[in-house]
């Protein structure tokens, strides 16, 4: 039997009553993750890794301002000095407090949610998983010229416990899994990388189905043999033309130029030491036109396999469908309670912390782009001459979401109405309102699908947060496109 | 005893357990990552959040029959409940490993070094670090994060070698902006905390800012002659880390320095080595290797060495270098040249001052081409006098060019760059680099 304590959060409630501090509200955020990461590089393991990570945050609302402490000392002990860390701090900052923060800000919740799985993440032993990676390598390899094969898989388990001295008490269970194999492909001074639809964007909130599937051999076939293929592809032309991109650059796309702008904390100025500010104005909501009328962006955190689903936000508030975007208008932001508050502004249940060691702020989850009415042979006969773009490698935005220049792996030249020769190193480049502006059309729900990133980064300090990004194939018109030198 | 002290002894009897655990097929690494920091964040002068974050958590590495994985786990400092976590890791491990195919290029722990290295310091009291910060704020638009305490670093091996590092940090990276909205950026970094160094570092951020008082002006997209100032420079060597003076990239299709291997070169006013003579970040790697204190990477533009670590040692036949494991700058130092601070502005005669810049990216990677955006304090020059700030500009060049031809001079002063990132817990060490001119640098839009 230990000597210490070690405290467990299914007693969480216990554990807030027992802490040795009195403030105006006291909520206990635990998080629990168990992250496994496993990769093979050339047919070789390259890393076999767990992460068993445990931690509580207290958050304390004293004299109207908010103090965090947190510990991964899971002891009477460790808990209570950060529970005193947290009311020195709100204490110590009051006066300097942005805004009168109150419960309000901290609603009674209570209830559950858990991913959809689609099967258990043991269905696959360690042995299974090494041997699928080693396979995805090899079969990568169609070709004397693939210079390097790449294949890995990231599952976590994430349980959030939250309890508050007004009475809220949450349990959420989520599991995610991310995928990712790529080939690069060598002639001479020329290199070409081709991937499972950009870096790390195959993620999903379920079981080995997102991976281990019935398409999955074809797809690595496919990949490799495109590596190849890029090699002699010619360089994506410099001109100004109709840009129609797959979805696994318009999740890229959505984030960088719908998302983050919309974020209220930017806007209300938190990020611009770090992430950046925002064009988009206060007065914009329910003035702005973001966007041409074929424009539908939601919020959704409700898609089942969606990543960045769940019930709760990591305030308490319960998580709702919204519109950001209708026909083009703008509606609302992506403000938590806190920036609702501080900016009487609409906003949805977003405001989020990527662990137990980091306070919430606005987040994106879902934001998706709603499906609209042309199939993908319909987008492409409607273009006399453009570039089709897929899977993202570059990108870049100021810090107020404006320019923006974004790469992709692979493209097809589009004439006449047809997909005609391969292209390679495609960029384009726009500045935000514009480009929305000139979308011209919008794929239907058979063109839809969902991608995500683990790799949202923003917020001092800072936090990297899983997003998700459903879309439809899109086109858009008059946008500068270019190739490598 | 303080948390170091409470934390390395742990740290070291998990290491004598860990030793007494094992078969004689067994090896293992274990490492250490930790802190006790406080989080101040600022926005209009005022607290938007603070709080603390004690965060310590330990890596087990088993190897065993050509084969290796990990696993990391909470240590809490408490000896009985670490031992236990330890023993759990050890057991799922012993459990993986014989699932997992073997690696070829396994590298087993081999050294037999020691070193400890406690670089205390004089942080602010947490109760009263708002106020001090914001004394010297009053009437400005001050956003940021202060952020300080203790970080830890440990390693230990089945072999018996051990490292440790401590370091009491703080840094403070804010941004001040005029009304409508421009800005200049500023860090105060270090060991020991100085009020009146960083009300001095505040007054010289607020003689910037008054420099943009004027309405931006809209440069046109062109080539420009242009001088970016360390912090902008930074920024730049920051991408030799990714695709940049790594082996393993090289060797496998990655790196925008591949050219420079077959015989290209860069301008001989660039110079750039992994310099640990400062002191502040630690000179072990994840397998416990030593890095010499100083390893030219690029030397007046040509390519003298890659970082190897013993893994790309043993793949390709290279000799490892203390490198870690992904082969990226820890403490990398740009030479300087001869271009006198006072001259700076005679000579960049007209163009832009970048003072930084912001969210590059490989645009090109085989051909070195860089996208990135200007921000903070940005400034169009007419005969050696600034005219304006600029509306942000993007940019799109390759290093092959902007370290190349077009470097035409580099300052005879470097500034310390603190790394400020704290992603995976706060960061430690940063880069010494020197302000540079360059002509015929390629914006976009």
């Amino acid at each position: 039997m230990l000597a210490t304590v070690l405290l467990q959060p299914e007693n969480l409630d216990k554990i807030l009553a027992d802490l040795p501090i009195e403030a105006d509200w006291i909520g206990l955020r635990w998080v629990k993750v168990i992250d496994r990461t496993r990769s093979a590089r050339d047919g070789v393991p390259q890393t076999n890794g767990n992460s068993i990570n445990s931690g509580v945050m207290v958050e304390v609302i004293v004299n109207g301002q908010i103090g965090y402490g947190s510990t991964n000392l899971l002891t009477p002990a460790g808990i209570a000095a950060a529970a005193q860390a947290a009311h020195q701090q709100a204490s110590a900052t009051a006066k300097y407090h942005l805004h009168t923060w109150s419960i309000t800000q901290r609603p009674k919740t209570t209830g559950n949610y858990k991913s959809a799985q689609a099967n258990s993440l043991d269905s696959l032993s360690v042995a299974a998983i090494d041997e699928l990676l080693i396979k995805i390598c090899r079969s990568l390899k169609v070709s004397d010229q693939i210079v390097q094969t790449r294949a890995m898989v990231n599952t976590k388990e994430i349980e959030t416990f939250y309890v508050s001295s007004n009475g809220s008490s949450i349990y959420q269970q989520v599991q995610l899994l991310v995928s990712d194999y790529g080939a690069t492909a060598q002639a001479g001074s020329i290199t070409q990388t081709r991937s499972n639809g950009g870096m790390s964007s195959h993620c999903y909130q379920g079981g080995w189905d997102y991976l281990d599937n019935s398409s999955l051999w074809a797809r690595v076939q496919q990949i490799g043999s495109q590596a190849v293929e890029l090699l002699t592809a010619q360089e994506c032309p410099n001109t100004t033309t109709t840009l129609v991109l797959d979805p696994d650059q318009m999740l890229l796309q959505i984030h960088e130029s719908i998302g983050h702008p919309l974020e209220i904390d930017r806007i209300l100025g938190d990020e611009r030491n770090y992430a950046g500010g925002s064009f988009v104005k206060p007065s914009d909501f329910g003035n702005l036109t973001y966007g041409s009328p074929l424009m539908n962006v939601t919020f959704d955190p409700t898609v089942s396999d969606e990543f960045a689903s769940y019930g709760f936000d990591d305030s308490g508030t319960v998580a709702k469908r919204e519109y950001l975007i209708q026909n083009g208008q703008l509606l609302r932001g992506l403000g938590g309670a806190d920036s609702q508050a501080r900016s009487g502004l609409p906003g949805v249940s977003c405001s989020r912390a990527c662990d137990w060691n980091r306070p919430p702020i606005d987040r994106m989850a879902n934001i998706n782009l709603e499906p609209g009415e042309s199939s993908f042979v319909e987008i492409i006969s409607q273009v006399e001459s453009g570039v089709y773009m897929e899977s993202n490698r570059s990108w870049s935005i100021d810090d107020q979401r404006h320019k923006f220049q974004f790469g992709c792996e692979y493209a097809q030249r589009i004439e006449n109405g047809k997909l005609t020769e391969t292209l390679r190193n495609p960029n384009y480049r726009d500045i935000t309102p514009k480009f929305w502006g000139n979308l011209v059309a919008v794929g239907n729900a058979e063109t839809w699908k969902t991608y995500g990133s683990p790799y949202c980064g923003k917020g001092e300090p800072n936090q990297l947060i899983w997003v998700g990004h459903g879309s439809p194939v899109a086109a858009f018109a008059n946008v500068e496109v270019f190739g490598g030198n | 005893m303080s948390f170091n002290t409470e934390m390395f002894a742990g740290f070291q009897q998990l290491a004598v357990d860990l030793r007494s655990a094992l078969t004689a097929e067994e090896c293992f690494v274990l490492t250490l990552s930790g802190e006790d920091s406080l989080f101040t964040r600022f926005n209009c002068a005022q607290v938007r959040q603070s709080g603390t974050v004690r965060d310590v958590r330990c890596t087990l590495k088993l190897f065993k029959d050509g084969r290796t994985c990990w696993q990391k786990f909470p240590c809490m400092g408490e000896v009985e409940i670490d031992r236990l976590q330890a023993q759990q890791a050890l057991a799922d491990l012993r459990g993986q490993i014989t699932q997992i195919s073997p690696d070829p290029y396994l590298v087993l722990p081999i050294g037999q070094e020691h070193s400890v290295r406690d670089r205390s310091g004089e942080l602010l009291s947490p109760d009263i670090a708002a106020t001090t910060i914001l004394a010297a704020v009053k009437g400005l638009d001050f956003t940021g994060i202060y952020a300080a305490g203790v970080n830890l670093r440990g390693y230990a091996d089945s072999n018996g070698q051990e490292h440790w590092f401590s370091a009491d940090t703080f840094t403070l990276d804010y941004s001040l902006f005029t009304p409508d909205g421009q800005a200049v950026k500023g860090a105060y970094a270090g060991a020991v905390w100085d009020t009146e160094k960083y009300q001095q570092q505040i007054d010289r951020s607020r003689q910037q800012l008054s420099r943009l008082q004027q309405t931006p002006k809209s440069i046109q997209r062109g080539k420009y002659r242009t001088y970016f100032a360390p912090a902008a420079v930074a920024n730049l060597v920051d991408m030799l880390a990714w695709g940049g003076v790594s082996e393993a990239d090289l060797q496998q299709g990655q790196s925008s320095l591949a050219p420079l291997r077959d015989g290209d070169y860069l301008s001989s006013l660039f110079s750039v080595a992994e310099d640990f003579t400062s002191g502040m970040v630690p000179r072990f790697n994840q397998m416990g290797e030593v890095a010499v204190d100083q390893l030219p990477l690029i030397a007046e533009g040509k390519l003298v060495n890659t970082l190897v670590s013993s893994r790309s040692a043993r793949e390709y036949g290279k000799v490892a270098n203390g490198a870690n494991d992904q082969e990226s700058p820890r403490s990398p130092v740009v030479a300087t040249g001869t271009l006198a601070q006072e001259q700076i502005l005679a000579t960049l005669g007209t163009g832009l001052y970048l003072s930084n810049v912001h969210y590059l990216n490989w645009s090109d990677r085989q051909s070195g081409r860089v996208t990135g955006m200007t921000r903070y304090a940005c400034f169009w020059l007419e005969d050696g006098e600034i005219v304006a700030p600029i509306e942000n500009l993007r940019f799109d060049a390759s290093l092959y060019d902007f370290w190349g031809r077009d470097l035409l001079a580099v300052t005879n002063f470097s500034e310390y760059i603190a790394t400020m990132d704290s992603y995976d817990g706060r960061s430690l060490g940063g880069s010494w680099v020197p302000g540079m001119l360059i002509q015929n640098f390629t914006y976009t839009l």
